[in-house]
């Protein structure tokens, strides 16, 4: 079964904060939850079907579906860390297409900044119980110097360079200039890049995306409920979700998951690359962006740094606009999970909703792509295509 | 090289890895075969990750291997390096490359094992040059 066009992205919502100070999480969830169901046109009441993942608190979708006093027929808390969110729109446009509900509301939220997290330097321990942690915590494994070594091995086997990544945050903060909410609006060179600090070799600290407060909800519907409302309508025209870990052994830093969901998310939409008008790519840091638009066959596998290069992902500029909100690395990455902003600016996108000066003209495909775990571990990848009626 | 050495938090064991650790002790590397497939595999599991058969055994691996991929941490208050290396039998394992120049090290880079004490358990296996 097809889930083409079965179902509809009716309302979306960026939660404006970046630092949430005043605010709880479950407050942050009911929040975008309103905002998006605002911009969808429907109320709290219309909702039926649930999606959150593990940054929601208590017991997750149990928790927030009690806060919010929703009534549910239809619930999954899918956890794939931050590209969660760009799965729970394939799910729900699944569970749509089999009447399981009729809008499916999803929610993000978090506070990492107002927490003093050290979100990308820390160690991360997931519980003595999960299998590999007597295997990596002992090394020091943190966000940063992970994604590190996938960027240093894509270099030794490709020649990609510091310059070419980053002319991935020269295109974000281009971008981010025209967004009040974004974190950081300051446009910078590809010297101020490759001159900031190394925080993990070769990785920069303008190769590295934000930490920020904030949340995001979607709203999905079924076809005929997206007609009533008063929204442009944008389809979901192809999802798909992969994971990719260490096979036992067997790794290969150079390929993401996005081998496997890319592929299956165009074939299921009856589109290629080449139709793309704009993509949302999950940033945590300019190496994932470059890594994801081969394995997505935007460019062949190595030849990501010729394609990111010269400002080829800035909107108005090169041939592939990206992250037009200014992204993960400059506007926002909430609850240190990228993945739902991801999709509501591609949603902005699709609807002519975006800031004039990074409007892509006749956006009538978009893709989103989510990168949650890590890439040198064990990540979820998720693929979303989307078009526009 | 000299100064302040990094803590190691010590690796929490369980029953199916005990065998490893009671191995590292004694600074022997083991590592996982599969006798149903014949595949070698790591982190070590009772169950293969190749074919699911439980027939797994520990197999003493020669401690020798090659840089696959690392990155020094810069940012962390007594910088190391982290690596995956590839065991000459085939798998490849995260780990740190230590007791060397980190910036001499290099992908491709010959390493042999050499564990280290830690903080609150068994020693874990890092590498150092070869």
């Amino acid at each position: 079964m097809s889930i083409k066009s079965k179902a509809y992205i009716a309302g979306v919502f960026e939660h404006p904060t970046r630092k949430a100070d005043s605010q709880s999480l479950a407050q942050l969830h009911a929040e975008s939850a309103r905002g998006a169901l605002e911009d969808a046109g429907l109320t709290r009441a219309d909702v039926d079907g649930y999606f959150c993942a593990g940054d929601a608190p208590g017991l997750g979708g149990l928790s927030m579906a009690d806060y919010m006093g929703l009534k549910l027929r239809h619930i999954d808390t899918t956890e794939t860390g931050g590209s969660s969110y760009v799965i729970h729109v394939g799910h729900a446009a699944e569970a749509i297409a089999a009447g399981k509900c009729n809008v499916a509301l999803i929610t993000l939220a978090g506070r990492p900044r107002a927490e003093g997290m050290a979100t990308g330097t820390a160690p991360r321990n997931y519980g003595a119980a999960a299998p590999d942690v007597a295997f990596e915590y002992p090394f020091g494994p943190t966000v940063v110097n992970q994604y590190a070594m996938a960027a240093m091995r894509h270099m030794h086997q490709y020649g990609t360079t510091s310059a070419q990544l980053a002319w991935i945050k020269v295109a974000a903060s281009q971008h981010a200039q025209h967004n009040p909410h974004a974190l950081l609006r300051e446009v910078v060179t590809v010297e101020e890049v490759v001159n900031s600090p190394i925080i993990a070799d070769p990785l920069h600290r303008l190769d590295c995306c934000v930490i920020t407060d904030g949340g995001g909800a979607i709203v999905v519907t079924k076809p005929e409920i997206a007609r009533s409302l008063k929204r442009p309508l944008v389809p979901v025209l192809g999802a798909s979700e992969a994971v990719k870990h260490q096979m036992g052994g067997k790794i290969d830093l150079t390929y993401t998951g996005a081998v496997w969901s890319g592929p299956a998310a165009f074939a299921e939409a009856g589109l290629k690359p080449a139709d793309v008008k704009y993509v949302s790519i999950y940033d945590s840091f300019t190496i994932t962006v470059l890594i994801t638009l081969e394995d997505l066959g935007f460019a062949p596998k190595g030849q990501g740094g010729k394609l990111v290069a010269d400002g080829n992902l800035i909107a108005g500029v090169g041939r592939l606009p990206f992250n037009t909100d200014g992204g993960g690395l400059c506007n926002n990455h909430p609850a240190n999970r990228g993945g739902l902003t991801k999709v509501v600016e591609a949603v902005r996108q699709l609807r002519g909703e975006a800031h004039p000066k990074v409007q892509v003209k006749n956006c009538d495909v978009a893709l989103a792509h989510g990168t949650g775990g890590s890439l040198a571990t064990r990540h979820g990848s998720a693929t979303l295509i989307m078009g526009r009626e | 090289m000299a100064g302040k050495e990094r803590t190691i938090p010590g690796p929490p064991t369980n029953p199916e890895t005990q065998v490893f650790w009671d191995a590292a002790k004694q600074g022997k590397l083991l590592i996982k075969r599969c006798t149903a497939c014949g595949e070698l595999h790591h982190y070590p599991r009772a169950i293969c990750p190749f074919c699911g058969s439980d027939r797994t055994e520990w197999t003493e691996a020669s401690g020798r291997g090659t840089v696959y991929s690392y990155s020094v941490f810069r940012r962390a208050p007594i910088p190391y390096a982290i690596a995956y290396v590839t065991l000459a039998e085939g798998p490849t394992m995260m780990t740190n490359i230590v007791d060397c120049d980190l910036d001499a090290i290099r992908i491709g880079q010959a390493v042999r094992v050499n564990f280290k004490p830690t903080e609150d358990g068994p020693p874990v296996p890092m590498f150092s040059p070869a």
